[in-house]
């Protein structure tokens, strides 16, 4: 696996080990790609599953992921309750804000597990009224390539769409599309297709400064 | 005129033999087949054999070299240009001894002491020189104006043999490593284009002064306008944080872009007005609508949209009204078309379609869309014609990486154009030499 060198400096051990070893998505339902992701993907297929606890990331992934996630834990506030089965208070608000969401091949639409990950990110969004964030679109390397910077930035549009509808301040959210010019996986597989059509998100402002780039 | 090319074998006896029946007999068939001059002719379909003698002086070989792979790339003539035996006609030509190897012209050029060359086109047939021009030769030998400037000879020289200027003194505009990049027609002088840096999806303006561009950035993708020699640039309003797939229009005023955030749609703006709010061509309620192409006469224009749930090709006015599905979806399984670029002469739009899972160029003619598919090895992407309307170069990964090809449309052969770090997105670019 290639890992990109644009992801947000801070998140780029935590946000890749998530990205790769918990929250890889899950058997795609598009036709074009049956094939499961063979990383132990954990994200539950439909909400109501017990997720596992993505503050269980930083202690088992990476010390450095830890360590930057403490940094910022202490400047963000927590939120309570549970979403889509995940006990929000024993979350990491970093890593729940910059985990990433998976789409369909050829799609934007928000598949109910994204949608489950934007809901923990609204929880964390609304108890830090200052984060802003930027959400980056993305697409696997098939077809046309200035069509896939149209289509990563309706991706990242829906996440938009959806956390401003239930109530996050548009301005708290900008866009940006990369298209297919940033895979997370070089490879030419449906797993790597599969990892590389996401939204990345990044918290550009009110994350104590160590999410900007 | 496949007369004179047949004549060769039937008339070759008369022509060693009686010089003078000959250039009879040409100007009798000149006179009885319309539309036909006196001298050399041409039947499209047919390739005419052209000598070509050597060439002395500095760099004689060089421009010999140059004009020859010209005009094997032009595909409208046969070379003949042996690499020895070759004799430096002192005297006349003698024309019944380039007839015998099967040429139908020969090709004279002296490279003058100013540094001009004298080409001559001499017809075999007819035993007379047919044309005489003088060709400035700028800048260093082997430098790029000089290369373009002897491109340029062999365009001129296809146009003598078949009404049609060729298109060596072209470039191509790519994307290397998400740079931009350009190359010669024939594959010299590959280079990034300088002062440009990061670039995506470029487009020519006709006079090939100007060109056009999407910029990724960190914070967003635009559209920037830049002209070559003085590397000024503008960035193309449109209020959207995407804006991307620039295209002008054939006559030059006119410039067209997909700009948006859930769903984009297609704007144009007269060009430099760049100040001016773009007035919306497609309303694509949220769909991706991208991918402009004008017809020659900038009345209609081909995009890629995604409206339909799937990717097809559409046509639209250029102001919006009348749009139409140009792709029928009989075409392949898997429907997923993109890449449309409709050809100068205005009979097809060319574009990429989804095959087996894999992506290859067709072309559709607008009269009855009927579909050819012209690749069929690995995955190729992005067609941009020629001003030719016969050539087109596109992105194939049949080597192993992504490289730029150049497709025959006629012939179907195709050549391959870049090597090394993988290219794409090419775009060819107008004829840059304005020859009389």
């Amino acid at each position: 696996m290639t890992i990109s060198r644009t992801i947000p400096l801070t998140f780029a051990i935590a946000g890749v080990l998530t990205a790769c070893s918990r929250v890889t998505p899950t058997t795609e339902p598009a036709p074009s790609t049956p094939a499961p992701v063979a990383a132990p993907a954990a994200t539950p297929a439909a909400a109501p599953a017990p997720a596992p606890a993505p503050s269980s990331a930083p202690a088992a992934g990476a010390p450095a992921a830890g360590t930057a996630s403490t940094a910022v834990g202490d400047r963000l506030a927590g939120a309570t309750g549970s979403v889509g089965g995940r006990d929000l208070s024993t979350s990491d608000p970093r890593a729940v804000l910059t985990e990433m969401i998976f789409f369909d091949y050829d799609q934007s639409e928000l598949r109910s597990e994204a949608r489950a990950t934007l809901d923990a990110k609204l929880a964390f969004l609304q108890s830090n009224p200052s984060i802003r964030i930027r959400v980056a679109g993305h697409t696997d390397e098939r077809g046309s390539d200035e069509y896939n910077i149209a289509l990563g930035m309706r991706r990242a549009a829906a996440a938009k769409r959806y956390l401003v509808d239930l109530g996050i301040a548009e301005s708290r959210i900008a866009v940006v599309s990369f298209g297919e010019e940033r895979a997370l996986n070089t490879e030419s597989t449906e797993a790597a297709w599969a990892q590389n059509r996401r939204d990345e998100f990044e918290i550009v402002a009110g994350g104590a400064g160590t999410g900007t780039k | 005129m496949r007369g004179i090319v047949r004549r060769f074998g039937a008339n070759l006896v008369t022509l060693l033999g009686v010089t003078l029946l000959v250039m009879t007999d040409g100007s009798t068939l000149a006179a009885q087949e319309p539309g036909v001059r006196i001298g050399l002719t041409y039947t499209p379909g047919t390739q005419p054999g052209i000598y070509l003698l050597p060439v002395r002086g500095a760099e004689g070989d060089s421009v010999r070299r140059i004009i020859a792979r010209d005009l094997e790339f032009g595909h409208r003539l046969t070379v003949i240009a042996p690499d020895s035996g070759a004799v430096v006609p002192t005297g006349r030509i003698n024309h019944p001894l380039y007839a015998r190897l099967g040429a139908a012209g020969v090709l004279q050029v002296v490279l003058q002491a100013d540094g001009s060359a004298l080409v001559t086109l001499h017809d075999v047939v007819a035993a007379q020189a047919q044309e005489t021009r003088r060709f400035a030769l700028p800048g260093p030998r082997l430098s790029p104006a000089w290369r373009l400037a002897v491109h340029g000879i062999a365009d001129v020289i296809e146009e003598w043999v078949t009404g049609t200027r060729g298109v060596a003194a072209t470039r191509v505009l790519f994307v290397r490593g998400g740079a931009l990049w350009q190359i010669d027609s024939d594959g010299a002088n590959e280079q990034p284009v300088p002062g440009v840096g990061a670039a995506l999806g470029p487009a020519w303006h006709p006079d090939g002064r100007s060109i056009a561009f999407a910029r990724m950035r960190d914070d967003g993708t635009s559209v920037v306008v830049h002209e070559l020699a003085s590397g000024v640039e503008r960035r193309v309003r449109t209020g959207a944080p995407l804006s991307l797939s620039p295209a002008f229009s054939p006559d030059g005023k006119w410039f067209a872009f997909a700009a948006g955030e859930s769903g984009t749609d297609l704007y144009v703006v007269p060009v430099g007005a760049w100040e001016e709010s773009p007035l919306r061509v497609t309303v694509g309620r949220g769909s991706t609508n991208a991918q402009p192409t004008f017809a020659p006469d900038g009345r209609r224009i081909a995009f890629t949209t995604s409206r339909l749930g799937r990717n097809e090709i559409y046509l639209t006015d250029a102001d919006g009204a009348n749009p139409e599905l140009l792709t029928s979806t009989a075409l392949t399984d898997a429907p997923y078309r993109a890449d449309p670029a409709w050809s100068p002469d205005g009979r097809f739009v060319a574009f990429s379609t989804q095959i087996d899972g894999r992506f290859q160029i067709a072309t559709i003619s607008l009269r009855d869309r009927a579909v050819r598919q012209y690749t069929t090895e690995g995955i190729n992407e992005d067609p941009s014609w020629a001003p030719d309307g016969r050539h087109l170069v596109f992105t194939s990964s049949r080597t192993g990486t992504r490289q730029l090809w150049v497709l025959d449309t006629e012939s179907g052969r195709v050549r391959q154009l870049t090597r090394g770090a993988p290219a794409r997105m090419g775009a060819w670019s107008p004829r840059l030499l304005s020859v009389p």
